[in-house]
């Protein structure tokens, strides 16, 4: 990628400024952690659902339960990419039914990731709520789908790529679009 | 990386980083069989066919399982209720059902090569069950998958395969996955079961049980094949068992923290004590449940690529190769539902020459 046609949209410190405000959003939404997990997309998503999570505890003084889904299985396009996406594996280690879940995940697109991961998380019980928290709203739905918490609103063209370093898999925080 | 195999004939030729592919996969999909709703929706659609010319319970039940927890609808066909009796050939059968446009063919076969010559007629992913005395490749996965459970990495680890290696699948296929691997492997059993050519695939060989299992890391006990004896390779089962049957004395000779696998079905008192068999090293119920998930991988793996058939007769054809994979991302798993005729003839597609495997016994 040519570098001059990157532009970085969130610094390290916009990220975590984000995450902290979603963090006290999503307690006062849900009245505190009560009942409260987050489920993060693999595999981003994972990551800001831990870091959510551990902001949530130092507000809250009680971490809700994390798990992480793989939503591969679930793609509408199974058999139809040029690439076969790598399953990973999907790990929800408390009982859904009752559960206020947050879905968490990096960017937000066409919708479709998060309608599998719905699909995903009701084949594990009856939650009470889902509710979907994402760092980046690039716009372009193609499904009605809308995000409960957004950590920036970033309008794009279908050219642009935007890119979600974090440090847990890319060794530094940014947001990029090229 | 992908998985780019089109049928799943064999462990050999697949490559360290293949194999480790499929391992990840399947301990992925183990998670599945954990849920209370023990299904997912990915093979929505798609028929899986196992058509076994033997008679199995565990990988035909193991096969059908896995296609039915993700969503796949199988179809069982055993050779002694089906046109097998009525004199129909196996490639005729195998035509008849490709006709009916399943995703994939599982078969199992007493003729060694039998999967390998339904994987040249190109209809479907061939998956191979267990083809007379050649391979049995979703076995020795299921059996690596769980050592790597117990112990890890294989890499380094010493493990023995027991008792009749001669006519054992599970143990070519072990063999060729193991030492893929970096396991050092020992092949124990009476010399009459030892095929002489085991010197050149890297193990070692051993006709003393206890001398075998010296500071082994895991220990695969085979079956020994009661209906393929006919040969008197040994004088009687009770002398065979006096030499060769796993009890608790002789396992005080591995490692203390040694697991004992078996591929079933097992003949208790012949090559495995029931205290063995039944004892707290024993992983033989846990290679069950891994074998559902290694072959949910398998059928996931084979039934869900993008035909790279097509684009090469776009070649031949004359048509832009780009033009061509726009098309084929409007056809969901076209070459799965609609095999175009004569994508077999692209000059790439042409399957290899069909070489009998070097011990077709049992047939």
């Amino acid at each position: 990628m040519p570098q001059a046609a990157q532009r970085i949209v969130l610094d390290s410190a916009a990220i975590s400024r984000a995450l902290t405000r979603i963090a006290h959003e999503i307690l006062e939404r849900n009245q505190g952690g009560d009942q409260l997990a987050l489920v993060g997309i693999h595999t981003r998503g994972v990551d800001l659902s831990v870091r959510l999570a551990d902001k949530i505890a130092a507000v809250e003084g009680v971490r809700p339960q994390c798990g992480a889904i793989d939503i591969t299985l679930y793609r509408d396009d199974v058999g139809r990419t040029r690439t076969q996406p790598e399953v990973h594996g999907t790990s929800i280690p408390f009982a859904v039914d009752t559960m206020r879940i947050v879905l968490v995940d990096d960017v937000l697109y066409t919708g479709r990731t998060v309608r599998a991961a719905m699909d995903a998380l009701v084949d594990f019980g009856r939650p009470k709520s889902i509710q979907l928290a994402v760092l980046v709203d690039r716009g372009h739905r193609e499904l009605p789908i809308r995000p409960d918490y957004v950590g920036k609103n970033i309008p794009t063209s279908y050219e642009e790529r935007v890119s979600v370093c974090l440090v847990e898999h890319d060794g530094q925080d940014r947001v990029v679009i090229e | 990386m992908t998985f780019s195999q089109r049928h799943f004939l064999g462990i050999e030729g697949l490559s360290r980083d293949e194999l480790l592919f499929v391992l990840h996969t399947a301990e992925s999909f183990r998670e599945i069989s954990e849920r209370e709703v023990k299904k997912v929706p990915t093979l929505r659609g798609k028929t899986i066919i196992n058509l076994f010319y033997e008679s199995s319970t565990r990988t035909r039940s193991s096969f059908e399982i896995a296609a039915k927890r993700l969503s796949a609808d199988a179809i069982n066909i055993s050779a002694s209720t089906s046109s097998v009796n009525k004199g129909e050939t196996l490639l005729d059968t195998a035509r008849n059902l490709c006709a009916m446009r399943p995703a994939a063919l599982v078969i199992r076969h007493p003729a060694s090569g039998a999967p390998h010559l339904l994987a040249r007629l190109d209809q479907c992913p061939v998956i191979n069950a267990g083809d007379g005395a050649h391979e049995h490749p979703t076995q020795a996965l299921l059996d690596v998958m769980t050592i790597r459970e117990h112990l890890g990495d294989v890499a380094g680890k010493s493990i023995a395969i027991v008792g009749d290696i001669l006519h054992s699948r599970v143990a070519r296929s072990n063999i060729l996955a193991l030492t893929t691997l970096g396991a050092q492997v020992r092949l124990i059993g009476p010399p009459t079961l030892l095929p002489l050519e085991c010197s050149r695939w890297g193990v070692e060989r051993h006709t003393n049980l206890r001398a075998g299992l010296a500071g082994v890391d895991a220990i695969m006990m085979l079956r020994l094949q009661r209906e393929r004896q006919m040969r008197n390779f040994f004088p009687s089962l009770d002398e065979y068992a006096r030499g060769f049957c796993l009890t608790v004395e002789a396992l005080k000779e591995a490692k203390p923290n040694v697991i004992i696998l078996h591929p079933g079905p097992m003949n208790r008192g012949v090559e495995i004590d029931s205290r063995v068999a039944d004892g707290p090293y024993s992983v033989i119920l846990e290679q069950v449940t891994n074998g559902v998930a290694v072959r949910m991988a398998v059928l996931y793996l084979l039934t869900t690529q993008e035909r790279l058939a097509t684009q090469e007769q776009s070649v031949t054809n004359g048509q832009a190769v780009g033009q061509e994979r726009t098309d084929r991302q409007t056809q969901p798993g076209a070459w799965a539902e609609r095999p175009q005729p004569g994508q077999e003839k692209g000059p790439s597609r042409q399957p290899e020459p069909f070489l009998l495997p070097e011990r077709a016994v049992g047939q």
